[in-house]
């Protein structure tokens, strides 16, 4: 009979692995933003007091957009930050991202579940009576951002695009993001109201388990040779280092935006490393190949020029946005200028 | 009893290998790359990327620019106006660059040359460009008249048996010029 349990076996096994292969990701996702649970009386639109809001200290650039964040944690759980530099969340935790300009527009939402994270994104009548589910290819809304441009809702694919690059799923909702260390000079930074989640509120309700003990003691702060440097790395870290990391998708390329915990010190930063390395893209009007940046020389820095452009070719972030970061582009472009002046690769 | 069953047994288990063994001679180290080469050919991949070249008998590919896409040193003048009308794209003699309502596009070096071809792409860059429709998976748009939305219909064992091959070609040197697209509203 043994090789009738071999058989056996040998059938099970191909059982086992066909199991075990990722499921496709079908979630369904609700039609009606009132029905994913961030309200809990949605005519009143009275947030539910389990969605807890937060604010990073360096936002995602989105055309001057204000914007609203919560995060549902199913209870009991909690969110395991062993890997400092990418939580895993449990199942069941949804964020929501509401964006308004004169009026709300949008409200994005991820949900994870079992299959992974889900993504969707809500579109706001123009009176605001309701919020339905965006197409899955995204809709241009009626919102304009600058004369003759107007927000677009983006697709599952665009969703996908930025959140599915790094490594991890979620931007914006980590230790340096939620430092009670917040940095002064961060563009476009939001008000921090008393009910907002911090990373030292969130150990303190238990809300996360893992975390290394010294980034309790020491909140997170970014070195830099000063505060100029400080807020460049900040808004690089949140506006460019989802995909540009030295982990996922694009590490061949070989530029680190993401400001990694790790960094002991100013000079240890690998953004730092961009100084002086050619970049492939020949820029719009210029002689010969740029450097991504030119110690000294915003107008031959690639990461500024590419900032600075809104073609569709150039633009960076590629998507998200159709208003070029004046703010931003000043910034960096005086940090290119001044503060790294004289430094060398 | 016992002893026939074990023979049984062992000899399945001999015939199981062998035959993969047999299989796995068949296809042959290459096998990756010549499904790649089989897919390419098949999926017209050289009908943009290859540029024509005038040859005895009309139009012929180039293949000592295969798949290195549009040449360098062929600057294109601008793209003819076309009046209102059904008529709605160009395409240059070389097939390797397009103009159309998105814009100029110029057909793009796939062989592995570093700096101007796909020499730093990695397999995962590769795959998901073809998923997403974007440069490398997370930039820009690729634009018309690349078909990905068809490509990325492609299992993954196809898309990586197509880089594979893509791999394995000549590198060719040579600088494809950026696309010309006019802001979007």
């Amino acid at each position: 009979m043994r090789w009738v349990k071999a058989l056996l076996v040998a059938v099970l096994a191909s059982a086992i692995a066909a199991v075990a292969k990722p499921a496709p990701r079908t979630h369904p996702r609700p039609t009606r933003l009132a029905d994913t649970g961030l309200y809990s009386d949605f005519a009143s639109r009275t947030v539910d007091s389990q969605n807890l809001p937060y604010s990073p200290q360096y936002p995602l650039w989105s055309d001057g957009a204000r914007k609203r964040r919560w995060i549902h944690l199913p209870p009991g759980s909690t969110i395991d930050a062993r890997n400092a530099e990418a939580w895993v969340f449990p199942v069941g935790t949804k964020f929501w991202k509401e964006f308004a300009w004169s009026r709300r527009v949008e409200t994005r939402f991820l949900e994870r579940t079992s299959d992974g994270w889900v993504y969707a994104a809500y579109v706001w009548a123009d009176d605001e009576s309701d919020a339905v589910l965006a197409p899955e290819a995204g809709i241009l809304s009626g919102q304009e951002v600058a004369p003759d441009k107007r927000h677009f809702i983006p697709s599952v694919k665009d969703c996908e695009s930025c959140h599915r690059a790094g490594r991890s799923e979620i931007l914006g909702f980590g230790a340096l993001q939620l430092s009670s260390d917040r940095d002064p000079l961060a563009p476009h930074a939001e008000p921090v109201a008393d009910d907002f989640l911090s990373l030292a509120k969130l150990a303190r309700r238990g809300l996360v388990r893992g975390l290394p003990p010294d980034i309790l003691s020491s909140p997170p702060r970014i070195a830099a040779s000063s505060p100029r440097g400080r807020a460049t790395l900040g808004y690089l870290h949140a506006n460019c280092g989802g995909c540009h990391d030295s982990i996922g998708s694009l590490a061949s390329l070989g530029l680190t935006l993401r400001y990694p915990l790790s960094a002991r010190d100013a000079l240890s930063v690998p953004a730092l490393a961009a100084i002086g390395r050619a970049s492939r893209i020949q820029l719009p009007g210029a002689k010969g190949t740029s450097v991504w940046l030119s110690p000294g020389d915003p107008s031959s820095s690639a990461i500024l020029a590419r900032m600075a452009s809104r073609n569709p070719v150039y633009q960076m972030p590629p998507l998200g946005s159709k208003v070029v970061d004046e703010e931003a582009v000043e910034l960096i472009s005086r940090w290119i200028g001044e503060d790294l002046k004289g430094s060398s690769p | 009893m016992k002893s026939w069953r074990l023979a049984v047994c062992v000899g399945l288990f001999a015939a199981v290998i062998g035959m993969s063994t047999v299989a796995a001679d068949r296809k042959g180290p290459g096998a990756t790359v010549r499904r790649g080469e089989y897919l390419v050919t098949l999926g017209g991949c050289n009908d943009c990327h290859t540029p024509l070249k005038m040859g005895a008998n009309g139009p012929e590919p180039d293949r000592s620019r295969l798949l290195s896409g549009h040449p360098q040193d062929l600057a294109m003048p601008p793209a003819p106006k076309l009046p209102p009308g059904p008529w709605m794209y160009t395409a240059a003699a070389t097939m390797t660059a397009w103009a159309g309502p998105w814009g100029v596009s110029f057909t793009s070096n796939l062989t592995p040359d570093a700096e101007t071809g796909l020499g730093k792409w990695t397999e995962q860059n590769f795959v998901e460009s073809m998923r997403s429709g974007r440069h490398m998976g997370h930039g820009r748009s690729i634009l018309p008249p690349m078909p990905y939305e068809a490509i990325a219909k492609m299992t993954d064992s196809d898309l990586k048996a197509v880089f594979a091959y893509l791999r394995s070609i000549p590198a060719v040197t040579n600088r494809v010029p950026d696309p010309i697209v006019p802001e979007p509203k």
